[in-house]
């Protein structure tokens, strides 16, 4: 059927020509066009060649029209009338695109213009070539951007052209990786070596797939015959590898402090509560998680009833979370924890029930199923460090926050009376109660405190993970070997060790995988023991088994 | 109990009062409700499952032989916990990496007795096909031959008990911190046994098993073959625990368990005791793992995983530590309880099993043989 009507076609459409042309000549003719008409020609009625060399021929005149011509080309808004008339149909009006005159009416037998694969690649290229002298900055970094990946070396001059004229520095950057990439393919020794030298001072990963290629070796020979190249591929992979690592190393010590402000936010309260009163609070982690849903629920409120302040969400939710957690975690002291003194292994049996219960019970809230808790505005994006290295805002204030907590948790215990009797608490239990501390009171107080910081831990989780209800979980053994690592009832030591396990957990995940680490991590806690025993427990002399 | 001593002494004092001094293996009733036992276990279990058809009213189904020895090898599981946290004072969090590698070492040798009968018919694990290796890695050699299988399920946990026990015990590593660097252990295992280039079968584990010694392993007769042999094993664990308990040994890791620096100054190392008697547990673990994985036919790293240990407490918990008895009663209350409340109601058990938790360390630190003892012991004293 299609076949027919083509053929059909094919016989009509000289009739039709006949028709336009009666049509042109009563038209009053509009200003000249400046592209010539046989590339016109050769764009829509020629043989996939003669496209390619055409689009190509467009680019290099520079004509201000080639752009409008291709693009339309490329929508497949252009069809011809017969072997010779050219003509741009858009919402029904169609030009005549060698004169620029309009067509009316609509001629009734037209044929798209056939583009293969090759020509749109060549098209799509050739429009980007173009684009890059546009007024917008975000055309000219998209159309840099789609040359990376498919120019060839007649597009040359037309980078050449737009990197004199560009200021942007990222668009620069992406312009000259295209035009060494070019340049790298050219079968002229000195411009290729020029490339290789120019591509020394790339800060851009990518950079090093285009120069390991001139280094490899096929069999016993190498892929690249002259020896000048591969010399200076060398050295400008030298440099390269050298600036990126120095990134790596920026990032994978941020990584690793972020993770110990994690770290340290899990497990400061656990140290609290452990040095206060030697139990060990299974339940640790789902008051995190207490937290982590407080946050949620607050989010919603804020949705719901003030959305326009919606960014200024975490301002309310870490009260909330503090409280909540603080609450659920004094309930717990005086309900089952207080009568457990002096056995620490039933209280860690008993906490362990505890956080059962407390999953099973978010379960049956808020569901199974993980809950989205959204980042403010404020906090998405990042600090662009190093072209391989991107600090995002969300770490960087979670850092900021921990050290923040770190710091009034510490004017709290050595500044206030609450402080003075938690740390007497801590050291000599019986000679504080004989002195008069309240004992009891200060345990609820002291592990309410502990409590909210998790709950606090908690608000900070939720903006960088997932909150469902076995978030408390997966913190729960990190956190207890910082607890055991750095010793009781020190800050300092928890601090030193929440940081050091984190750092020390992301080199050794870039060197031997996440897995691997945490078993490294944990042969070393033991081994670290064996050394220091006495040091890390803190529990001394007449102490030890008390 | 007396107010005027410290709760801690008070407590120790109770426990010892419920841990007499026995020097015989079993008393006399002991004997007898032993031999009692033995004979349910058997004889009349076997014989019911198998001798009567099945729709006589005194058929016992499948599905409860099944349970039955499933529960044995947690019951297993649950003595071997006594000894080290009833007697020796040492709660481990991670028996269940013990249980799961004795498990694995049976597995290992179910795997091969699969044959070429596997999905993809070839000699190696269907796992193995997946992944596209070509041979079995150095540690699976041997283990076609179920000798040696069974060596690795006593030999891999007790060595590993051995290695971490001296280190842990040699710089006096104890109470809460070894309990939670035990849980750190399993928890560390078990994320090496969810990677699938570890050789274990990854996440799935091993399944799908076909035979055990030639027999196909999901026949009646298999089943209650392997019903047995977990009553006699767990009735020798017993017996072997309580020789443990009433010899000089147990006596001197009672004694650590209360004072351990008393025991010290009088010139005892407590680390040979301590050692001797964790590697013990160990690997009473692993050969339940190992009667455990033909029964259930599945193993996976989720053995491994923090609660499954800590759920092993609760058991002894439950029964009553330092009675050897009253764990293994533990082990079948719990676990009875939770295949019902599983069925029943999925939704409540983990609040069963939290509430459990709390309410048995608060209210019933001897458990259920503690308040067996004590109403005894009531009912014993009243007429004075």
């Amino acid at each position: 059927m299609t076949h027919f009507l083509a053929c059909l076609r094919r016989v009509v459409a000289p009739l039709a020509l006949l028709g336009v042309a009666t049509l042109l000549a009563s038209v009053s003719p509009s200003p000249a066009y400046a592209i010539a008409p046989e590339l016109i020609h050769d764009l829509a009625l020629g043989e996939n060649e003669e496209k390619v060399k055409a689009i190509s021929a467009l680019v290099a005149s520079g004509d201000p029209q080639a752009l409008p011509v291709l693009q339309s080309l490329l929508a497949g808004e252009v069809q011809t009338v017969g072997e010779t008339t050219v003509l741009r149909v858009k919402e029904g009006i169609a030009t005549d695109l060698a004169t620029g005159a309009k067509v009316e009416p609509l001629p009734e037998s037209r044929d798209d213009v056939v583009l293969n694969n090759r020509v749109r690649r060549e098209l799509a290229t050739a429009i980007a070539a173009l684009q890059l002298e546009a007024p917008e900055r975000a055309t000219r970094f998209a159309a840099a951007h789609a040359l990376q990946r498919g120019a060839d070396e007649d597009i040359l001059p037309v980078i050449q052209r737009a990197l004199a004229k560009e200021q942007d520095a990222e668009i620069r950057t992406l312009l000259s990786l295209t035009q060494a990439t070019l340049q790298l393919a050219s079968t002229d020794k000195p411009t290729r070596l020029a490339a290789i030298h120019s591509l020394a001072e790339s800060r851009d990963p990518n950079t090093k797939t285009l120069l390991l290629p001139l280094l490899e070796k096929r069999g016993a020979d190498f892929v690249e015959t002259d020896s000048d190249i591969r010399a200076e591929a060398e050295l400008s992979l030298r440099a390269i590898e050298g600036r990126l690592s120095k990134g790596e190393m920026v990032g994978r010590v941020f990584s690793g402090i972020s993770l110990g402000s994690i770290l340290l936010l899990a497990a400061l309260g656990l140290a609290i509560t452990y040095g206060l009163m030697g139990v060990i609070n299974m339940a640790h982690g789902e008051l995190i998680m207490i937290g982590a849903y407080a946050t949620y629920v607050v989010q919603n409120l804020f949705r719901a009833y003030l959305p326009g302040a919606f960014d200024f969400y975490l301002l309310a939710a870490l009260p909330a979370a503090f409280a909540a957690s603080a609450v659920a975690g004094m309930v717990m002291e005086r309900t089952v924890i207080r009568f457990l003194y002096g056995r620490p292994l039933e209280t860690l049996l008993a906490t362990w029930g505890l956080s059962l219960i407390l999953i099973q019970a978010v379960r049956t809230v808020f569901g199974a199923q993980n809950v989205q808790v959204e980042n403010p505005a404020w906090m998405s994006g990042g600090v662009q460090l190093f072209s391989n290295v991107v600090l995002p805002y969300s770490r960087i204030v979670i850092i900021g926050f921990a050290a923040a907590v770190v710091a009034l948790i510490a004017l709290l215990l050595t500044r206030t009376r609450l402080g003075l009797f938690v740390r007497g608490v801590t050291q000599n239990r019986s000679m504080a109660d004989a002195l008069g501390v309240p004992t009891g009171r200060v345990d609820t107080y002291a592990f309410g405190l502990g409590s909210g910081i998790a709950g606090l831990a908690g608000c900070a989780l939720s903006q960088i993970g997932n909150v469902g209800p076995d978030l408390g979980q997966s913190y729960i053994v990190d956190s207890f070997m910082v607890v055991v690592l750095g010793g009781v009832g020190q800050l300092a030591g928890t601090v030193y060790a929440a940081m050091g396990l984190g750092i020390a957990n992301k080199f050794l995940e870039a060197w031997s995988g996440a897995v691997l680490a945490k078993i490294a991590l944990l042969v070393f806690i033991i081994v670290f023991i064996q050394k220091r025993p006495q040091g890390l427990f803190a529990i001394k002399g007449r102490m030890a088994d008390a | 109990m007396n107010a005027s001593l410290p709760p801690q002494v008070a407590a120790q004092l109770e426990r010892r009062r419920l841990v007499a001094p026995q020097h015989r293996l079993l008393t006399r009733g002991g004997w007898i409700a032993f031999a009692l036992v033995a004979y349910v276990l058997l004889v009349l279990v076997p014989g019911l499952n198998l001798l009567l058809p099945a729709g006589h009213p005194l058929h016992l189904a499948d599905y409860w032989v099944t349970l039955g020895g499933k529960i044995m090898c947690y019951a297993m599981v649950a003595l071997a916990m006594d000894l080290i946290w009833g007697y020796a004072g040492i709660l481990s969090l991670g028996h269940g990496l013990f249980f799961a590698l004795g498990g694995y070492a049976m597995g290992m040798y179910l795997m091969r007795s699969i044959g070429r009968e596997g999905v993809y018919h070839s000699d190696l694990p269907d796992f193995m096909v997946f992944l596209d290796w070509k041979t079995y890695p150095w540690y699976w050699s041997f283990t076609d031959h179920f000798w040696y299988a069974a060596l690795l399920v006593v030999l891999v946990p007790g060595l590993l008990a051995f290695a971490f026990g001296y280190f842990a015990f040699r710089s006096r590593i104890k109470g809460v911190y070894f309990s939670i660097i035990t849980q750190a252990l399993t928890y560390a295992f078990m994320l090496l046994f969810f990677r699938n280039d570890t050789g274990f079968g990854g996440n799935n584990g091993f399944t799908d098993f076909k035979r055990i010694l030639g027999y196909p392993i999901a026949a009646p007769g298999t089943r209650v073959g392997l019903f047995i042999a977990t009553g006699v094993a767990l009735l020798g664990a017993l017996l072997l625990a309580r020789y443990v308990v009433t010899s000089k040994l147990g006596r001197v890791l009672t004694a650590i368990r209360d004072a351990e620096s008393r025991v010290m100054f009088c010139g005892y190392s407590p680390l040979h005791y301590k050692l001797f008697v964790w590697t013990l547990s160990a690997v009473l673990c692993g050969i339940a793992g190992a009667l455990y994985v033909p029964q259930v036919g599945i193993i996976n790293p989720s053995e491994m995983s923090p609660a499954n240990s800590i759920e092993i407490a609760i058991w002894a918990a439950v029964g009553g530590r330092g009675t050897l008895i009253g764990p293994i009663v533990g082990a079948f209350v719990v676990n009875g309880a939770k295949s019902w409340f599983t069925q029943a109601f999925p939704e409540y058990w983990l609040f069963f099993l939290g509430l459990l938790f709390i309410l048995v360390t608060l209210f019933l630190p001897h458990g259920v043989i503690g308040l067996l003892r004590r109403r005894r012991a009531t009912t014993a004293t009243s007429p004075r």
